[in-house]
């Protein structure tokens, strides 16, 4: 296969095929393209493909390296669980936009020049929308409408970076960019608005738990993630990025303690775990981002897993919230043992993929000596337990027993999880494959008894606490609420502003009308007693009163001459 | 379907055991630091029992702030964004 062709058009334009074919059929394109995509990248050689000049510069449509072959891979296989996890979906236009968006996902990973990335870029969001959109409800419509704004607007602001970063004498290949420039600066904002800078975060709290139960666990592999690979390709060693990083992972975790809907808790831990790779990249050595990109690859299969198991539970019982939910571990134990492996990884237990990847950038924060960043994520590595590791699990399937009764998810969405589960297993008990696949050699060592012990004395008093916190009755119930974020600035104050100012106006309009009409009305009224048809310079006159008049005036002027 | 069915969590009991069990296996890691030599890049790391301190008081310290302070400053009813 050639390596000129963009890997991302088969799953884009095999997306084309789909409305065309029905049943068994269906299954085997749906399952067939990713697998198809995967045969594909594992053919590609690495290097840069697919050159052209384009007025005066070079557009390289395949990079092929370590960086943007790891993304591939995690994306492809994220496209491929998807795929099985949504077999069972009707609705034509899902399938199409989860695999458009996938494959502009993998295009964008193996775009050479910034062109080509914008354009694979805004192509994510406009596909991804679809999923929220999908739901059809008033709620997602309006949810999807600010998302696709934002998305659309971070594609604008690439673009106009990039054209800075051009004129200012830089190169529209996509390496290394920095903030020297401010093109740089406004690129930087494009793709902190996709990894969920803190203030730039709210789309992904507001949208994600408004798709439908598939379509949020393909949302959760792409976007983000993409913002970290153009992260780690164009930023590392921006020191900024380590007080981003440090700050989201810690905001996250007081929201996802109060919040109800448990897909919304888990967006806030999608942010929460963003953070430890921003921090990564940020730190910019070798091991940080090895740490970074890893924890990208770990992160993207153990969210997925966590999201499946919120959308089989809505699938069957029409809802998510943690008030409604409880004691579904009888009706749904596999699910159940699915989502808790799950949170074991996102935990970073030990055997499980967070356990190995995470800890690399946590290691490398503290050899290069950023002691409080630190004391940060040990913070929210014991807080990310708390909420995504015991939150979801407890109030979703154990907690006071809810009295539903349903049916245990069908078996395709239980092979997807069983094998999302066994590949999060997989990397924390085996991490030298994915070590393996990493940018940079890796010489770090999870498994130290050290290590293991330290981790799990932080885990295990971390669900002490809630243990102790929950039985002492001291631990917030969860309450039927919406909690206000940064997004309030334009969902309420500016909301509100607008309103308001639209009232003023319109009632400008009407007064402005009112007082034109009254105006109106009475130069009509003056006009038509001087010169309308009844009016005195519009009557005929007789010939004789003229006379009359013309002989008044003559004896008139005869009078005052003797005078 | 499965309603009158009893489970073993569904005994008070039994999640008492699992408590105290929890409680067990936290103090037989804190032992465990006695024999396991133990090499930390920051030196307050390697204090006895830091990342069991660390890790109750975290989590007690984050619950109580999203409780008292968050949730008093930022939650609003359901319909809040749709009225």
């Amino acid at each position: 296969m050639s390596a000129d062709v963009p890997i991302a058009l088969l799953p884009v334009l095999g997306a084309a095929l789909v409305p065309l074919v029905r049943g068994r059929l269906r299954v085997v394109l749906l399952l067939a393209l990713p697998a198809a995509t995967f045969v594909w990248l594992l053919l590609l050689p690495e290097g840069e493909f697919g050159q052209f000049e384009l007025l005066g510069q070079t557009l390289t449509l395949m990079r092929v390296d370590r960086l943007s072959l790891l993304f591939g891979y995690v994306f492809v296989l994220a496209l491929f669980l998807t795929a099985i996890y949504a077999l069972h979906v009707e609705d034509t236009t899902q399938h199409v936009a989860a695999l458009v968006y996938g494959g502009a996902a993998l295009g964008a990973v193996f775009a050479g020049d910034l062109l080509t990335l914008f354009v694979w870029w805004e192509l994510t969001a406009v596909s991804s929308v679809l999923l929220i959109w999908a739901r059809r409800t008033e709620r997602a419509y309006g949810a999807g409408m600010r998302y696709v704004v934002i998305q659309l607007g971070s594609g604008m602001l690439l673009l106009a970076g990039a054209a800075l970063h051009v004129t200012a004498g830089g190169s529209l290949a996509f390496g290394h960019i920095g903030l020297e420039s401010a093109g740089g600066a406004l690129m930087l904002a494009a793709i902190g608005i996709k990894c969920a800078f803190p203030l730039l975060h709210n789309w992904l709290q507001d949208a994600y738990p408004e798709a439908t139960e598939t379509g949020t666990v393909v949302l959760s592999a792409f976007t983000t993630k993409l913002g970290i690979y153009a992260l780690a390709r164009g930023f590392p060693g921006t020191e900024m990025l380590i007080w981003i990083g440090a700050a989201m992972t810690a905001f996250p975790i007081f929201y996802a303690v109060i919040e109800n809907d448990l897909r919304r808790v888990l967006a806030y831990s999608v942010n929460n775990q963003l953070g430890f790779m921003v921090v990564g990249i940020g730190l910019g050595t070798e091991m940080a981002v090895n740490g970074a990109v890893a924890h990208a690859f770990a992160d993207i299969l153990f969210k997925m897993l966590l999201f499946m198991s919120m959308g089989a539970v809505l699938l069957r019982t029409g809802t998510v919230n943690g008030t409604d939910l409880g004691g579904l571990y009888k009706s749904m134990p596999w699910t159940t043992g699915f989502c808790i492996v799950g949170a074991a990884s996102i935990s970073a237990f030990p055997l499980f993929s967070g356990f190995v990847t995470k800890s690399m950038v946590m290691s490398a924060a503290a050899s290069e000596g950023y002691v409080f960043t630190w004391l940060v994520l040990l913070f929210a590595s014991a807080g990310v337990f708390h909420h995504a590791g015991i939150k979801i699990p407890y109030f979703a399937f154990f907690a006071h027993d809810s009295g539903i009764r349903c049916r245990e998810a069908p078996p395709h969405m239980l092979i997807a999880m069983a094998l999302t589960a066994a590949l999060c297993v997989g990397i924390g008990s085996f991490p030298a494959a994915l070590y393996a696949l990493l940018p940079y050699p890796v010489t770090y060592v999870p498994y130290t008894a050290s290590h293991v012990l330290d981790q799990l004395q932080l885990l295990v008093f971390s669900a002490l606490a809630f243990s102790v916190l929950m039985r002492t009755g001291i631990y917030p119930p969860e309450m039927r609420s919406v909690n206000l974020d940064f997004d309030w600035i334009y969902r309420g104050l500016g909301c509100d502003l607008v309103r308001t100012m639209a009232g003023i106006v319109s009632a400008w309009l009407v007064a402005g009308g009112e007082m034109a009409r009254l105006f109106a009305g009475r130069s009509l009224t003056a006009l038509r007693r001087h010169h309308g048809p009844e009016s005195a310079l519009a009557r005929t006159w007789p010939t004789g009163s003229m006379a009359l008049w013309v002989m008044i005036l003559l004896l008139a002027y005869l009078l005052f001459y003797y005078l | 379907m499965q309603n009158d069915k009893r489970f073993w969590l569904d005994d008070p009991r039994n999640v008492t055991k699992l408590f105290r069990g929890l409680w067990a296996i936290g103090a037989g890691l804190v032992l465990a630091e006695l024999f396991v030599h133990r090499h930390e890049e920051l030196a307050f790391a390697g204090w006895f029992a830091f990342y069991a301190v660390f890790g109750f008081v975290a989590c007690v310290a984050l619950v109580l702030a999203a409780k008292e302070i968050l949730r008093r400053l930022v939650k609003r009813p359901e319909d809040y964004y749709e009225r």
